[in-house]
Order: C-alpha cells, then structure tokens, then sequence
C-alpha cells in the first residue's frame, strides 16, 4: 500500500465544480481516496495551484508517421537533444521529439494522459509499440476509417449496422480507442493521386461522398455506444475560403449522445479560412464559431499556430503534397492499403509572413470567441500547429490581452485588416483554462467515468502541482509567470507516484493503454463474416490472422467493453 | 502439426501466408515460401550453446557466464561498437539501444552497409512511398531498378506487383507493365515489358534525363545517355506519365553504386515530379526481415535510424564518422557485439583486422563467418521459428513473428535484458 497526502493545495477541478478551494487530496493506491493513514508521505502544496493531470486529446507523438518524421528530419533531431541522466534517458528531437523526449517534456508541463491523434489501423501494433516507450502518460489512439474500403462499401448499400460492425471489429483488432476520420474520402481519391474538394463530392470508384461517410459513421459510433464521439478532420484542410465546408460539415451532425459531443472537429484553425486565394486569405473564426456556439453537440480543438519551425504530419495525405507544391521542402507521403494515408512536410511559420499571422489570430479568436470552454480545446495539433511545448505561452496569450497585443505589435502589419483578433478584449481565466487543458478533454475523450480529468474519490491519482498562486497572480499582466509555471510543474504525479519534479523525471513509468471492445452479437462479427474474409484474403497483404495487436503490446491494458446495438 | 499464417523471417518480405509442419522439435516442410524461406524455416546445425575461445580451441561455457562476459566486455571498454540487429526482433533492439546509452557506446545496424544512402537521401528531400498492397491493388506500371527480385526477393513479384491479384485490376497479370533497369540482363528482366540497359555508373544521368522528359525539356537530351537511347527514354517517361499508378522499387544496384545517395535523390525527385502529372510511389527492397524494424526502432529510441554515438552523452549521427565500418577502419572501438548479422562476411579487410584485435561477443543461432572473430559466441532462438517478436516489413508494416518450435533456446530479448540488468546494476554501484 503506498499513501500520499497533498496539503495546502489550490484545487481547480471543473468536473467536481470547484474552484480554486485551498483544500488536501488523499492518494492510496494510485486513487484519490478520502483521506489516508499518519504513515502517508506528505506533500506541502503551499497554495500552489493543483489540477487534475493534463490531458491532450488531439496529439501525434507515436507510430508510423511520427516515426517517419524523426527518420527524414536528422536537423530536428539535433535541434533538441539531452542525455541520459538517473532514470531518464537520452532524448533527441525539438518538433518531434523521440518517445522519451515527447514523455518527459509532457510530463514536465504536468500532462498525465495523451491520445495519439491518427493510427492507421494495418500500421497499429507501431503505435503501441512507441507508446511502451512513453512511460508517464496514459495512451490511446485515435484510428483512421476514412478511406476503409469495406466502410466505403457498406455505405453504398445502405448498410449503417455494417459500418458499424467493420468499426467494431478494428477497433477490438487494433486496441484503438476512438473513431477518426481524416479528410474522408480524400485519402481514398489521393491513392489515384486526385482529391475531394469537400463533402458532395464523390469518391472516386466507391461513389460515396464524404458526407456520406460522415454521417454513417457517426450514427455508427453512437450504435456502439463508444466513449468518444468521431473525431473529425475535416476535408479541405488549409485552403482559402474553405470555412464554408467546415460549416458543411458541422451541419451534418444531430446531436445524438447526452453525455458529450457528438462530434470533435479538431484543429479548426486550419478549417476556419476566408477569401478565394492567399491574396485575399483572411479569418472566418467568427462565423465558425457561431455555429459551435449554438450546436452543444459539437466540441472542437483550437489547433493554434506559433511561430517557428516544426514538422507538419497528417494522414491527409494531398493536402500535404499541396503544401510540399507551396513550400518545396522535402516531402513524405504514405499510403496505406485499403485505409488511408500520410503526408509529412516541414514548416517555418513566420512572423512576417501575412498567412501565417492570421492563421495565428485565428486559432486564438476560437478560443476567445467560443463562449464555452468545454467546446473549444487547447491544442496545437502537436506538432502541426506547433510542438506541445509551446502550450505554456498559448495559455499566456489566451489570459492576457495586454500579451495578445504586444504580440500582434510584432506580426505582419496587414493581419490587422484580414482578422477580428485585436477587438476581442475576453481574457479567459484559471478555471477555463482547466477545462481547456483537462476536464473538457477528459469529458469530450468521455473518460472521466474512468477517473480521468478530475480529482473526485476513485479517481486516477494524476495530479500536477504548478508553482504559482494564483491569488498573488494577475494573469493578464503577469503572462510570463504564466508561462514559466505552466512549462514546468513542481509535481507532477501519475498513478499516486510522484514522476516528474521541477521538470526533472524521477521514475521510469510504465503507462496504461486505453481501448475498446464492443460487444456486437454473432450476426455482427466481421470475424465470422465471409464476405469480409474473403475480401480480407484478397486484397490486403497481410493474413487477417496476423492483423490484430496481440496484447504483449500494452503495458498496462484499459480495455473499456460497450453494448453495441447491433 | 501443421502451423499456419507463419511469418517468414529471411527477407524484406516479411510473407506472412506461409505453412510450416512441426514434428517434435523440427520442421520438416514448409509451404508457400520461397526457396530462400524454406532454406532458413527448414533450420540447419545450430550451435548447442555459448562457447568461449580458448588458446586455439573453443570451450563450453553457460549462458550465465557468457552473460557476464559480455556484460564486463561493455563495461570496460571505452568505445564499444553494438553492431548488427537487422536479423532480431524490435524487442531485442530497443534493449540494445538502451545498453548503449549506458555503456555511451556506438549502436549502429546493418543498413549502413545497405540502404544507408538511401536514408540520406530521404532525408534530402522525403520519401514519397506506399504499403505493398497499394501496389498490388492498383499498380498498372512498376519498375524495378538495380534490383533483381527473382533472386533476391522471390515472392516480391507474385505477392505484391505483377502477378499479385489487384483490386482494380481485370487481369493483373496481362494489365501490369514492368520496366526493369540494370546494367545485366538479369532474371528479372527477362519478363520485362522494357528493360533498360544503362552502362555501369550511369543511372543518375538516365534519371536526370527521365526528369527533363518528364517536364517537357525533351530538346536537351542527346541521342544517348549512359547507353540509353533517346528514343527508348521517351518511352519510359511515356509509360510513366501515361500510367494510373506508378511504382518503383530500387535496390542496392541504384544505392550502392557510383553516386549513391544522389542516385536515390534523383530517383525520389523523379517520383515527386510524376507526382503532378499521375499517382507514383518509390521504396527500397530492403533485405534483412527485419532492417527497418532497427531503423523504426533506433528512430524512435533515438531520433536517428542508424550510427548513433552516444560517447558524449547525447545521441550523436553522422554517418561516415559513427558508423560501424568507420569505427573499426579507424581503429577506435575496442569491444564490439554482434546482434543478428555476419559483419565479417560482408565488412571491408581493414575493419576485420581491427575486429581480430578486440574482445568481440557475438549473438547468433548458427557458426557464421564473424564466428572466427569471436570470444565469446551466444546461440539463441531464431526469431520466426523458436521466439516470437516484431518485425517491419521493407515498407513499414509490422507483423509479429510466430514462435512454430518450443527449444531451450533463449531469445535475443531475453539475453540482452539480462546483460542490460547485470549492466545496470554493476553501473549503480
């Protein structure tokens, strides 16, 4: 039995509603428990503000095409390099860092909990093997059914519970966590080396649209009644004027589940553009937002631009050999059988360049105008946007007005005219930022039934312990403390353990894989299925005998069962 | 007992379809794999267990000494060399890397002596590429360059290309075009549907030439290029441009020969140019079963896919200076040990002088050519046959291996994590 006691902390924990209550939290076990023996070691908190474990619902730090990101950037890597040092061991890597790097930097900012952003399915058993190497957070991965052929099919006939089933079964095969759709339909056309311009256009020889696949997919996802909604990328990913599909596709969605969303639109900035080329480029946040404001069962992520280099890396895979055609950096594409696909290019955001500040405005009047924090998610789209260690500043930014300005001061000067940014004067508080940050991802990821993103009793004990208070604390003028307190916890604790102090990691962690398995009856087992076996044997190259992830490849195994309807 | 689905652990392939019957503690037949597979599925004489050098002979020592053995080798020295890991699974590589983070040796795989340009070249300007099934489902045009997979990849041709069954193709077979490009007629040229002949050397001025075409600069080329003719030129950009889908698939004849990483540079580029015109992809035949795999695993342990020196602490590439046959042609390691591959049967003269001279310990089933160079040598289970793991196929897709035996054989992990352990715990003291 191991116990342990924080006292003095300032608690914000937005699922159990409090806020910034200077109270202690008992740890036994790696739970939160009422309270714990004398014998506990103690913590002193001194009314340093406490949150429950930061989790990130929309990141890339394992698999394929992370992978492939390090492997072609050798500049990258050098770009961010420690060595070994007591249990932690050597990292290398400034946008993409190594497995390690993305763990302790994580941990360090007190993040306890990561999904993985993209896995195609053929490609998972990669993921979870980098995710054995990301020792102090918890995983899961997002999988990508937006060019799944035996999907594609079922769509065409009419058949929602097969969309259904073929989910099911992959999910259960590929120990994924929740249903992604990337581009659909787009990463189908692209393996003929064309694309979808947005959802009524029809996928090359499936003759589906992509809102086709969409709304199946969603009435699917809700058939098997899986934690998390679908999480959408949506097509027509960073073009001029392409705000109107994005509001397309927000359209398509009902609001069909109590407890959350029914759709996560994730990183809106890059969807959220005006104008009909790069001369006239200009913001849409607002009309965008207007439609999230009035729809509860949207939630979206902020997907926020910082300045400098990182690495973009997608399974949209002719959006990034659109952006390899305007860039002319190397470029990495990979397409996956019967699935999807991946593009990687590297990218240099620049101050001075008018697109790309306005594309950092737009991020920020998201966040800004969104009226709920619980819809709108603090997220780079590591390291899309920018690599997840700028979080800290984008916090600072959406606190302080008085920041916002000093940096606007220093973009290109016609942003001015093409945004709404330097008229929004809201500055987003502690308890926003938390939702922001944890309980709204938590709740949107729909696992805070499995004591994720709060500290109630029986919750996972991940706790991060910043060194600021917040009573002594004026956010709006003070940003760089801001900023420094949130780069750095001074505890961080996973499981009731204390595994990162002062940003330096004290324990070789052992992280715990989600994933789920939906019960669907006989009728509904793709496994049993001989048209899907047949086709299976066929078409893909491997033995559908050798495609499931045997469970040597999680550490820690969170299976989460659902009744399916089907 | 017949055992089905079971991985083949010889080449990039990784064919994943095949039968293997199992009678006591042997296989006795093997179905659907090549030539090459069923030698090694089939087994040979394996060593019955660690041996250690002695004057001019070899004594038996047990697994528990031989550990110790190799785990004081690494200690003591003061640059060792971990050199090999293409023939194990990824479990065993990834406590490799971490043994030589704590030992701050060099860690470096077989690619640097195969696809090492390659990857320089990837990382020049990226890899626009594909898993094997998108070719085999769409693929009306691959083209082999400076590979010959009827010897080298034997199941390449009907598994993944031009007799593979493809989706959107009638009759894959008859609706496949195949050029293939070498300076021999090799087997796999014989059933090309153009096979071009280029002087030895040559193969970056035919490249350059097929992307002048490819752009619409035809005026500038001249009536041969390294032995090709024009005309023979326009047809092949022809035939690219003019296909659905597009694939080429080169090999060590390309990345091996004069101009090396620029060959693959030039190749990639030709790819990305076809890119705008149709769907094209490019790969590597890669050949040990599992390269990529210590590729994949040494990136993301790493940040680098091989030669990383971590004498300063940090992980260090640069490839020329960290990389196993530098190290020995310099003289500088002074222990080295040898995971799943036969350096001396494949390195430079001068690096193996330099091998003679030092403690080496080696970790392979069978007696090899590095054999001779050995202290110490350590049998273990073959990955695919006796011990289960993963391992990447040539383009990217992992597959776990199948264990079809039972022996007492240790596997690569298990031997290497004890080393690491002893290694760690004498490092704490």
């Amino acid at each position: 039995m191991s116990e342990l006691l924080i006292r003095n902390a300032c608690v914000i924990d937005p699922l159990k509603g409090i806020n910034a209550e200077t109270m202690d939290i008992a740890i036994r076990d790696g739970k939160i428990v009422e309270d714990v023996s004398s014998a506990a070691e103690v913590i002193d908190a001194r009314g340093a503000l406490t949150l429950p474990g930061g989790i990130d619902s929309h990141t890339h730090i394992c698999g394929t095409k992370v992978n492939f990101g390090r492997y072609m950037s050798p500049e990258d890597m050098r770009a961010g390099r420690t060595s070994r040092c007591g249990p932690m061991h050597a990292t290398s890597g400034y946008s993409v860092p190594t497995t390690y790097g993305n763990s302790y930097r994580y941990s360090a900012m007190g993040y306890t909990t990561l999904l993985e952003g993209a896995m195609a399915p053929l490609e998972a058993r990669h993921t979870h093997e980098e995710f054995l190497y990301t020792p102090l957070q918890d995983t899961m991965a997002n999988t990508l059914f937006d060019g799944n052929w035996g999907i594609m099919e079922a769509i065409r006939d009419g058949d929602t519970r097969r969309v259904a089933a073929i989910i099911a079964w992959t999910l259960q095969a590929v120990k994924g966590f929740g249903v992604k759709l990337t581009n659909p339909g787009g990463t189908e056309a692209w393996q003929w080396g064309k694309n979808v311009s947005c959802i009524r256009d029809p996928v090359p020889y499936f003759e589906v649209t992509p809102a086709e696949i969409i709304t199946s997919v969603v009435e699917a996802n809700e058939m098997l009644d899986l934690p998390h909604s679908v999480h959408i990328h949506a097509n027509n990913l960073g073009t001029p004027g392409n705000y109107t599909c994005t509001l397309g596709t927000l359209g398509l969605i009902p609001d069909l589940n109590p407890k959350r969303q029914t759709l996560y639109a994730t990183h809106i900035q890059f969807h959220a553009y005006g104008g009909s080329g790069w001369k006239d480029f200009c913001s849409k946040s607002e009309p965008i937002v207007r439609f999230v404001n009035m729809r509860p069962q949207i939630v979206i992520d902020m997907g926020q631009v910082m300045f400098g280099r990182t690495t973009t890396m997608t399974a949209d895979g002719p959006m990034e050999f659109n952006l390899y055609r305007l860039h002319h950096e190397k470029w990495s594409n990979h397409d996956v059988e019967l699935e999807t696909g991946s593009g990687i290019i590297p990218v240099l955001y620049r101050r001075k360049n008018l697109v790309n500040s306005i594309m950092w405005a737009i991020g920020l009047e998201l966040a800004l105008l969104t009226e709920s924090p619980w819809q709108c998610l603090l997220t780079t789209d590591n390291p899309n946007g920018a690599p997840f260690v700028k979080y800290p500043e984008i916090i600072a930014l959406l606190m302080s007005k008085k920041y916002r300005d000093a940096e606007f001061a220093t973009i290109h000067p016609d942003t001015e005219s093409r945004v709404p940014l330097p008229a929004i004067e809201r500055e987003l508080d502690w308890y926003e930022i938390a939702v922001m940050t944890r309980a709204g991802q938590a709740k949107a990821l729909g696992i805070q039934d499995r004591g994720k993103g709060h500290l109630g009793l029986g919750a996972e004990a991940d706790v991060a312990i910043y060194p600021i208070r917040i009573d002594e604390t004026d956010p709006s003028v003070d940003y760089e403390r801001v900023i420094e307190a949130f780069s750095r916890t001074e505890y961080t604790i996973k499981r009731g353990r204390v595994v990162s102090r002062k940003g330096k990691c004290l324990v070789d962690g052992n992280n715990a894989t989600f994933w789920v398995r939906p019960e669907v009856s006989d009728d509904y087992d793709m496994e049993k299925d001989p048209d899907f076996i047949e086709k299976f044997d066929r078409y893909y190259t491997v033995r559908m005998r050798n495609y499931p992830v045997q469970e040597e490849y999680l550490n820690r195994n969170r299976c989460i069962e659902t009744e399916a309807e089907i | 007992m017949i055992v089905k689905d079971v991985v083949c652990p010889f080449c990039g392939c990784l064919c994943d379809d095949i039968e293997v019957e199992v009678e006591g503690d042997r296989v006795v037949s093997v179905c659907n794999a090549c030539e090459l597979g069923t030698t090694k599925l089939m087994g040979e004489k394996r060593m019955k267990g660690p041996i250690l050098r002695d004057g001019d002979g070899w004594r038996e020592i047990t697994y528990d000494e031989a550990i110790r053995y190799a785990a004081d080798m690494l200690l003591s020295a003061e640059r060792p060399l971990l050199y090999g890991w293409s023939g194990t699974h990824g479990e065993a590589q990834c406590v490799g890397v971490h043994m030589a983070e704590l030992v701050r040796g060099v860690i470096d795989n077989t690619s640097s002596v195969c696809h090492g340009p390659s990857i320089l070249a990837i990382q020049e300007v990226g890899h626009p590429g594909c898993t094997l099934g998108v070719v085999k489902n769409r693929a009306d045009l691959v083209i082999y360059w400076g590979s010959n997979p009827i010897d080298a990849h034997p199941r390449h041709l009907s598994r993944y290309t031009y007799y593979a069954d493809g989706f959107f193709l009638e009759n894959a077979f008859r609706d496949r075009k195949v050029i293939v490009v070498d300076i021999r007629k090799t087997e796999t040229a014989n059933i090309a549907d153009e096979f071009v002949q280029i002087k030895p050397g040559g193969d970056y001025a035919v490249l350059s030439a097929l992307r002048a075409l490819v752009r619409g600069k035809g005026e500038t080329i001249p009536r041969t290029v390294s032995g090709v003719t024009r005309e023979q030129l326009i047809r092949v950009a022809d035939l690219c441009k003019g296909a659905k889908f597009g694939a080429v698939y080169f090999g060590l004849g390309l990345t091996m020969t004069p101009g090396k990483y620029k060959n693959i540079r030039n190749a990639i580029e030709l790819v990305s140019e076809l890119s705008r015109h149709t769907k094209f992809t490019i790969s590597a035949m890669r050949g040990h079963y599992n390269v990529y795999g210590s590729n994949e695993v040494n990136t993301w342990m790493t940040g680098y896919p091989f030669g990383i020196d971590y004498s300063r602490g940090i992980a260090f590439y640069n490839p020329g200076e960290t990389t196993a046959v530098d190290i020995l042609a310099r003289k500088e390691c002074d222990a080295a040990l040898i995971v799943g591959s036969d350096p001396a049967a494949h390195f430079p003269r001068r690096c193996l002088d330099h091998l003679a001279d030092i403690p080496v310990v080696q970790l392979d089933p069978y007696p090899n050519a590095t054999t001779a160079f050995c202290n110490v040598q350590i049998p273990v289970a073959v990955t695919g046959i006796d011990a289960e793991g993963t391992a990447y196929r040539m383009d990217g897709v992992p597959i776990r291996t199948r264990k079809v035996l039972s022996t007492d054989y240790p596997s690569d992990e298990e031997i290497l994590s004890r080393m690491y352990a002893l290694m760690q715990e004498e490092r704490e003291r």
